[in-house]
């Protein structure tokens, strides 16, 4: 028998495989029991109500796929009385994920959904802060130590920053959310994309462009992951484009403690079922006692933090 | 009839395997005619038992014939048949997916993912139906004709195409027992004028309880037109370009009009099929 449980920043997971938030709600509950997932994770909430990005809000370019939804939210309210009651019926710990316009948004919503079931907060610091020229969050260390700490006032819950990969700052964006109180960092949200229709030569998403998110992303994800794992001392959960248990290893071996798998999902309702058997299964057959031992293993020798923290390609 | 996935109750665990992923055995895949092509697949029993007309299913298309499809690709029942153990999907090869699924012969292996979303509704009370669908809305609509013919009600299938040797399920319907009109637009009769001159004469002559529709703008601006004038209400399937198809993403939303306020529903969840006076032309 494999120990596959995980430890994020004092929250047990039976398993470090969970889903990345967008890519999961209460319907994927019709095709397995997601009570074998090492954590629920709720789409973005805000607020207030959104209806979201015009349509076509997705679109696939090679092997991978583009989307540009917008988080359509019914709000605070519609969480506290159907959401969570629904996860509460399910010993998973329940991980909510909010967003907000501004500081004050985010403060606020982080108070109103630290109740009873929810087990810890994932932070979109990924989305646009209106009251700074548009830029998400954590695009900026200053704005990133901002946010994270007037929402480590707002709650006892444990927090997690969902870090971009459109900034050029990793290490030092990783550095500022934990300063401002970030309990654990998911790494990382979609890259900033586009794609054309060559046809039409219009744009191929309503919104013009989109985020990136499948396997062409995880070379980046994972190469922030790592940085984030040196960067800082608390738990990484490493999230792009992973779809299969030697994705979810190879996030380990760079320090991740435990995976989000999104896209995958949309391909194969039950890609983290198979994820996580599969990985049950390496583990077992390569003797490994526990899944805690793989993580942050990688043989780098000895590198120069110039090299670790690079922000341009050599 | 057609509300197979109700909304998860509060604090009740799911059973889990409401929806099917399966891999499925290919029977066949010919054309029908020159546009469109039969893909015919051995299914389990109480997966086909599941199937209501109007919902669809999430093919995962193969990486098959220097074909890359990557999300999962949408389509409608054409046909299921528990007598024989066959499930059925009609398409015209247009985009990697449908390319991709070209390739598929006899005894290949194609993984679906349903059946999903909510069929056409039948009222008890609903005697006569008409149908009005062009082209491949036609594949969605055929199913409602075997559901017709088993709850015993009378069904008009009203079927337009470019030239008549386009126009699919013809016999199907015939077989099932439906009147069949067809117009082209070869002969002139397809236009939105005539199209409605035939269907005044029908609820004139018979009445009409319920229209179904597919697929086509100027079809749905009529039929909610006819419907606005006699009272009689009908449903249109609609598409949008998906990429869970079990409500999960929010990518295929489309507007709608309820209670005077704009709303947008999840086309996978919501749909395909909705109330064809709270559907907005586009």
């Amino acid at each position: 028998m494999v120990d596959m449980s995980v430890d994020i920043a004092g929250l047990k997971l039976k398993n470090p495989v969970m889903p990345a938030s967008g890519t999961f709600s209460e319907e994927l509950a019709e095709v397995f029991d997601i009570e074998c997932l090492g954590a629920h994770v709720t789409k973005t909430i805000t607020r207030d109500l959104r209806s979201g990005n015009p349509t076509p809000r997705v679109c696939e370019v090679d092997g991978s796929m583009l989307n540009s939804i917008g988080i359509p939210s019914k709000g605070v309210r519609y969480f506290l009385e159907k959401t969570a009651p629904f996860y509460s019926a399910y010993n998973t710990p329940l991980v909510v994920s909010i967003s907000g316009n501004t500081a004050d948004e985010f403060e606020a919503l982080c108070a109103e959904v630290s109740v009873d079931g929810v087990a810890a907060i994932e932070v979109n610091v990924s989305c646009p802060n209106i009251e700074e020229d548009g830029k998400a969050f954590a695009i900026r260390p200053s704005s990133t130590y901002e946010v994270m700490s007037r929402l480590r006032k707002a709650t006892r819950l444990p927090l997690w920053a969902k870090l971009t990969p459109n900034t050029g700052e990793t290490p030092e964006v990783a550095r500022a959310a934990e300063e401002g109180g970030a309990d654990a960092l998911v790494v990382a949200n979609t890259l900033l994309a586009m794609a054309i229709d060559t046809r039409t030569r219009r744009p191929k998403l309503g919104n013009l462009m989109g985020g990136l998110s499948g396997p062409s992303l995880k070379p980046i994800a994972l190469r922030m992951a790592y940085q984030c794992a040196k960067a800082t001392r608390i738990p990484i959960i490493g999230c792009g484009g992973i779809s299969t248990a030697d994705d979810v290893l190879e996030f380990l071996i760079a320090g991740a403690s435990a995976v989000q798998v999104g896209t995958a999902t949309f391909i194969n309702p039950t890609a983290m079922v198979s994820i996580i058997a599969e990985l049950e299964g390496r583990l077992s057959r390569e003797g490994v006692s526990s899944v805690r031992e793989i993580i942050g293993t990688v043989i780098d020798d000895e590198q120069k933090s110039g090299v670790v923290f690079m922000e341009a390609a050599p | 009839m057609g509300k197979v996935l109700s909304p998860p109750l509060a604090g009740t665990r799911l059973p889990a395997a409401d929806v099917f992923e399966r891999d499925l055995v290919v029977v066949s895949n010919d054309p029908v005619n020159g546009e469109y092509m039969r893909l015919a697949l051995k299914a389990p029993l109480e997966l086909l038992e599941r199937c209501r007309a109007g919902q669809f299913f999430h093919l995962l298309c193969p990486v098959i014939g220097g074909e890359t499809p990557y999300l999962r690709r949408p389509m409608s029942i054409y046909g299921f048949f528990p007598e024989t153990g066959e499930l059925h999907f009609l398409y015209k090869v247009a985009g990697a997916g449908t390319r991709a699924l070209f390739h598929l012969g006899p005894g290949d292996m194609l993984n679906v993912l349903g059946p999903l979303g909510l069929g056409f509704r039948i009222e008890d009370d609903w005697q006569h139906l008409v149908l009005v669908a062009r082209g491949v809305g036609l594949a969605t609509l055929a199913p409602l004709a075997l559901e017709a013919r088993n709850r015993g009600r009378r069904l008009t299938a009203i079927c337009s195409a470019r030239h008549a040797d386009v126009l699919m399920s013809i016999d199907y319907f015939r077989d099932m027992g439906a009147d069949v009109v067809t117009v082209t637009d070869a002969d002139g009769t397809s236009s939105m004028e005539h199209v409605e001159g035939v269907i005044e004469t029908l609820v004139e002559k018979r009445g009409v309880d319920a229209f179904y529709t597919c697929g086509s703008n100027r079809m749905l601006l009529l039929l909610q037109k006819l419907g606005r004038r006699h009272g009689i209400p009908g449903e249109i399937a609609l598409e949008q370009q998906m990429a869970c198809g079990l409500g999960m993403c929010h990518c295929c939303v489309r507007p709608f009009m309820q209670d005077g306020k704009r709303v947008q529903l999840r086309v996978c969840r919501e749909g395909p099929v909705f109330d064809i006076q709270e559907a907005m032309p586009w």
